[in-house]
């Protein structure tokens, strides 16, 4: 018998064996669902899968008796957009300030430290103040997302070009490369990867933000549409929300994964099993 | 004739401790000089000094008579042990670069009829290294010789003044090694260059290049260690070195501290740095 750290799962048992939680939770639901059905048919906190899957066909598919809009996608839409401006920025402001303070000690000096003071700052305290200076629009909820991730990104991105190998940069020099050609043709190439890895790992902080924003002031949006239902305790569309949610940032993860290794392949080629 | 480069009493200290002390040398152009001593004894503080990474506490450096710049430039190129290309470039992208670096300051980038030129260059230099028939490929599908071969390609492209190469075959395979002593040794004497090669393995030290220079502490003291630095204890014009001068080298008590070299040594470990 092999040791533990020793044993991997063929092909099959690997499906299988990510499939188990998943089979498992769902066998936990329905059978917790049933129970409480059986005692009350009007339960609302646990509906059935059958509620679930006609709810989330209506949810898609009718449109509101009061716009005429499909409120999921209109939700759907609204905090996608609000997402991907509030990452964007992000992902900017993260590569620019990122090489700036990782390549050049001067920079550093004077403002890695304001900036690792900043990071500590937590976002949803300043909510209010960015309420009060943005106004209750789109502007504040994506800028909370701003606020809330660039932090992350710029040093982090500060720490991927300091960790470039010495020799890399000074192997540039000795090509007679100034300090914008080394940023540009050397620094720079060899961030874009490592910024799609922090956005990677961000995405879960901007969707956080994104919701909590949503959750305290907005007319649409995922967040707002879940806040709004919990008076009426409508699981029947909360959970259906929660679980697009989750799809969606599951694919947009895959999406940023497969571009990365497309685009660079030279980044990804230690990586196991390729 | 001016000497290429010339050390007149050259000193390196970091707070108490003496790492080189009166260091005099004087090397000609054309010269091939290997580098031995046991580690910590200043071989690798002579390359950064000569790169311009560090610059002497006292003393000065003349490259062809003038002061050496104390920055990195394209007058001393460079081949490190490991990282010496660049990850996200082909082989033809790597040695591209410093054409296309020299030629467009502020793109760094070359387009239309100057870059098909600058791609023969690059090509022909690829294919005097054997590399001619991988030039799409990325350094991570190369094997460590043929890193080692795109790093020299790279270099030399841009004609430098001064080659430095900081134990380049340290990481090889004996049977590569072999093989790329003879490359080295070629493109030294077609393209006329002037080299400074650290080595570990002081075989390598006797067969290659015109002259071998042993580094080693010049006064010691066992009771403060860094209190004196080394300096340069043999300066032996290669082919006047009999077995038995290799064998006095060998035995002494700084160089003998590696592993005897009666066989080619196993990759070094790169702990050093």
């Amino acid at each position: 018998m092999k040791r533990l750290i020793n044993q991997r799962p063929g092909r099959v048992s690997t499906a299988a064996l990510a499939l188990l939680p998943f089979v498992a939770l769902a066998l936990f639901y329905v059978l917790a669902s049933d129970a409480r059905l059986a005692a009350n048919p009007g339960d609302k906190l646990l509906p059935s899968f059958t509620t679930l899957a006609e709810s989330f066909v209506r949810l898609t598919s009718e449109p509101s008796q009061r716009t005429g809009e499909i409120l999921f996608w209109q939700d759907t839409g609204a905090s996608l957009r609000r997402l991907a401006q509030g990452v964007g920025i992000s992902a900017a402001i993260g590569l620019l300030l990122g090489i700036a303070l990782g390549a050049i000690p001067l920079i550093r000096s004077g403002f890695a430290p304001f900036v690792a003071v900043l990071s500590l700052i937590p976002p949803m305290a300043v909510l209010p103040v960015l309420f009060i200076v943005f106004g209750l629009g789109e502007v504040s909820k994506v800028v909370l997302i701003v606020v809330g991730i660039t932090p992350f990104i710029v040093r982090d991105l500060q720490q991927r070009v300091q960790e470039l190998p010495r020799e890399l940069i000074i192997k540039a020099q000795t090509l007679g490369a100034n300090s914008w050609q080394i940023v540009l043709r050397v620094i720079l190439p060899q961030l874009v990867p490592r910024l799609i890895d922090a956005v990677r790992l961000s995405l879960g902080t901007a969707w956080l933000f994104l919701i909590s924003a949503e959750a305290i002031a907005a007319t649409e949006g995922l967040g707002y549409r879940i806040f709004l239902v919990r008076r009426y305790l409508a699981m029947d569309v909360i959970l259906p929300y929660v679980v697009w949610i989750t799809i969606l940032a599951y694919l947009t993860d895959f999406l940023l994964k497969q571009t990365s290794r497309r685009a660079f392949p030279w980044y990804h080629s230690g990586e196991p099993g390729r | 004739m001016t000497p290429r480069i010339r050390f007149e009493n050259v000193w390196m200290t970091y707070g108490d401790q003496v790492v080189l002390e009166r260091l005099n040398l004087t090397v000609a152009p054309g010269e091939f000089c290997t580098i031995v001593g046991a580690s910590g004894c200043g071989k690798t503080t002579l390359l950064r000094l000569l790169l311009g990474e560090e610059t002497p506490s006292r003393g000065r450096i003349l490259l062809d008579g003038e002061p050496l710049p104390a920055e990195p430039g394209p007058d001393r190129g460079i081949v490190f042990q490991r990282y010496s290309v660049f990850p996200h470039l082909s082989v033809l992208g790597n040695v591209l670069l410093g054409l296309e670096l020299r030629a467009s300051p502020v793109t760094g980038r070359l387009f239309g009829s100057a870059r098909r030129n600058a791609q023969e260059e690059a090509v022909a230099m690829l294919e005097a290294v054997g590399l001619g028939q991988a030039l799409s490929k990325y350094p991570t599908q190369l094997s460590g010789g043929m890193q080692q071969r795109l790093a020299l390609a790279q270099s030399l492209v841009m004609h430098p003044r001064i080659l430095l190469l900081d134990e380049p075959f340290g990481a090889l395979d004996p049977g590569i090694r072999r093989d790329m002593h003879e490359l080295v040794l070629r493109l030294w004497r077609e393209n006329n260059l002037t080299v400074f090669m650290v080595t570990h393995d002081i075989r390598e030290g006797f067969y290659l290049g015109t002259r071998l220079l042993v580094f080693d502490k010049l006064r010691y003291d066992p009771d403060e260690p860094h209190a004196y630095g080394a300096g340069i204890t043999y300066d032996l014009p290669i082919g006047q070195a009999d077995p038995g001068t290799l064998a006095q080298v060998l035995g002494r008590p700084g160089v003998s501290r590696r592993p005897p070299a009666s066989s080619p040594q196993p990759p070094a470990p790169s702990g050093e740095r």
